[in-house]
């Protein structure tokens, strides 16, 4: 019997939105549940006639709330889940991270950012929700959040998304944006022994012996499923090792630290920030998802005239790297930082930098990517 | 003469994490009486514990799951249905129930509720209607009925409740009951039905919250207030979805309401969905052997 690799190795042109469906079913996503919203739902659809193929689960759920609890049951069902929104819908899914939060639930969030707030530019890019996504749930956690810059980008980030959601145990949140998801490019899918893809680390204790959030030595405890004997509890209730509501200040003291610091500790091996002609730059771009790209034509003209300008492109956001930010704000007279916002991921900038140089906002409140010029002259005044 | 010690351990105790007992329920509710029915449904017909799973969302009912010796979750408010709507998808042989109270089912979560229904998804959900807002201290709650007081109906109740058996069987539920937590033996055998129907099932269970609804009602002590469900209720021969409604100063109409065959959301997805997936599979297989260059 032949069996057919699930996706299929080598060069297709596709858009962003379909290579992060493409990416997850790479990951071993099985499960999707979402509701329709522009411009994420090409991810849905594209879901919608592979998974059954592969023998996969998708449901089109009645709202946001429903889709990310679906993934969550899904996921305690021992299967790979994600869902795909954009601004409002991920607005609804805010108090389900939480519980995905608590529950140490691994799942991929998709947030193709459009113009808010509210409906705002349903059909337009923005990049307005990065705030949202570390803060939006209610209480103290730290999340990790993806940014790609290009349809490649966005399926190997998906796939790194489910990697680190089961590393870590968490949600993983894939700050995608409208004119990423919708631009269609090359996208080259590796080969099968080429893709490394990290498998649900489940228990080998006996029912029993197992508790479901009695950590390791990582303080991140091994998962198993409903239906494998272990009659676990699972609550977003603050709890014991037993997985049991324990409503104490203790209890509290004993999980949330262990939440945060599980991905706080290693922030070092999360990291991910690509350094371009940074080496000797006075100038540097601090910028994300479809604003890495743009800025980067600035900063090509910049150069040509003469300012030696170069990019740090962030491809994780959540946890900011502060430290990176730190290190080049000490060499460099002034930081940019565009975005599609009016002023997001800035903030984090101007904290990291803690004054040793400028940092100036290009801001742009969305419909549309900043003009080469908003870039280049923020990067001229700045240089002078 | 101290008391006889019939027995060392809970009778319940193969379904019930006694560890975590005394629960945290006032005297007088109705959720241990719906607890207690649940359990022994599991244990009196052998079921395998290992493949059951109890969902709550958030109140005191939701707090059912917690005391359940199966995978139990305890999810957020009014969101129980989508968790369990997921795992069931993810774990189609499991019996997959949902147990949480009215505020949580068809308040909060009543889109959910709905949905469930509509897609007939082979799911038991047990709805605890007490006819208020229980955990947050007795507030107007969609299943309160005309005229009660609530902490936020000071002047009285002037909002319709739902008829909620009329609500599923509307939506496309295939089995639909209503018992009061002193309808013991009906309402076990309703949880029994409901578990072993092929697709999407209520049970409304009617229970009494002294504490809160009792009190502000003037119905006062648990037992009073069994009294009053006991006078109140009422099984009618041929009773319609409609005669569920629970008005001012009516009799509660409880009694088995829907009970019929329907193919369930994976049957449906089997039928429409499965079987073009093998032809298309098929076709491809065709067009690869006609064009295979050894051939």
């Amino acid at each position: 019997m032949r069996v057919e690799p699930i996706i299929e190795t080598g060069a297709h042109f596709m858009n962003g939105n379909e290579a992060c469906a493409e990416g997850a079913l790479a990951a071993g996503c099985r499960f999707f549940a979402g509701y329709p919203i522009t411009p994420s739902t090409e991810i849905a659809e594209h879901l919608a006639e592979r998974l059954p193929e592969i023998g996969g689960v998708f449901i089109q759920m009645e709202d946001e709330m429903a889709a990310l609890n679906a993934v969550l049951g899904a996921t305690w069902g021992g299967m790979k889940g994600m869902t795909a929104t954009s601004g409002p819908g991920f607005s609804l899914m805010m108090e389900n991270i939480g519980l995905a939060v608590m529950t140490e639930t691994p799942c991929v969030i998709v947030d193709v950012q459009r113009g808010g707030p509210s409906t705002g530019l349903a059909t337009k890019v923005g990049q307005g929700d990065m705030m949202q996504a570390k803060w939006g749930s209610h209480g103290s956690y730290e999340i990790i959040a993806l940014s790609p810059s290009s349809p490649q980008e966005f399926f190997e980030q998906t796939i790194k998304a489910f990697n680190l959601a089961e590393e870590f145990r968490t949600p993983v949140i894939i700050l995608a944006d409208e004119v990423v998801g919708h631009m269609s490019e090359k996208v080259v899918f590796p080969p099968p022994d080429q893709l490394k893809v990290t498998p649900r680390k489940i228990s080998k204790q006996k029912p029993g012996e197992y508790y479901p959030f009695q950590v390791n030595g990582n303080g991140i405890p091994d998962m198993v499923k409903a239906g494998d004997g272990y009659r676990i509890h699972v609550t977003g209730s603050t709890h014991d090792y037993r997985g049991y509501p324990y409503m104490t200040a203790e209890a509290q003291a004993n999980l949330i630290p262990r939440l945060v610091n599980k991905i706080r500790d290693r922030k070092k091996d999360l990291i991910d920030i690509k350094e371009i002609d940074c080496q000797g730059a006075e100038v540097l771009v601090v910028a994300y998802g479809i604003t890495a790209r743009t800025s980067y034509y600035s900063i090509e003209l910049a150069r040509q005239a003469g300012i030696k300008v170069g990019q740090l492109k962030l491809n994780l956001v959540w946890p900011f790297p502060e430290e990176v930010i730190k290190k080049w704000a000490s060499k460099v007279k002034a930081l940019i930082v565009p975005e599609i916002n009016m002023g997001q991921m800035v903030l984090e900038v101007e904290r990291a930098t803690a004054g040793k140089c400028k940092v100036i906002l290009v801001p742009h409140p969305g419909g549309d990517i900043h003009s080469p010029e908003s870039i280049l002259e923020a990067i001229q005044g700045s240089a002078k | 003469m101290s008391p006889e010690i019939l027995s060392e351990s809970h009778p319940l105790a193969g379904c019930l994490r006694t560890e975590r007992l005394p629960h945290i329920w006032c005297v007088g509710c109705g959720l241990g009486i719906s607890l207690g029915a649940f359990a022994s449904v599991m244990l009196d017909n052998k079921f395998d514990l290992d493949q059951m799973a109890v969902v709550s969302g958030i109140g005191c009912t939701g707090r059912m799951a917690g005391y359940l010796k199966v995978d139990s979750f305890h999810t957020t408010h009014g969101r129980a249905i989508p968790f369990a709507t997921g795992l069931h998808l993810a774990k189609p042989n499991m019996k997959v129930v949902v147990f949480s109270g009215d505020g949580d089912i068809v308040g909060i979560g009543g889109n959910h509720f709905i949905h469930a229904a509509r897609r007939n998804l082979d799911i038991t959900v047990i709805c605890v209607n007490n006819f208020i807002y229980g955990m947050t201290g007795g507030q107007v709650a969609p299943t309160t009925p005309l005229g009660s007081n609530t902490t936020t109906t000071t002047y009285g109740n002037f909002e319709y409740s739902f008829n909620i058996p009329l609500l599923a069987a509307a939506a496309g539920a295939t089995y639909v009951a209503r018992w009061t937590v002193l309808d013991v033996v009906k309402l076990r055998k309703s949880i029994l039905e409901a578990i072993n129907k092929k697709g999407f099932s209520l049970i409304e269970v009617i229970s009494p919250c002294p504490t809160l609804y009792g009190r502000l009602n003037r119905l006062a002590a648990g037992v009073e207030m069994m009294k009053f469900l006991k006078e109140h209720s009422v099984t009618k021969r041929d009773a319609t979805l409609q005669d569920a409604a629970i008005t001012d100063g009516n009799q509660i109409v409880v009694g088995k309401f829907l009970d019929i065959e329907k193919p369930t959301y994976l049957e449906m997805y089997e039928k429409r969905v499965g079987e073009k997936i093998r032809q298309l599979k098929y076709e491809k297989f065709l067009v690869e052997e006609e064009s295979c260059p050894e051939c």
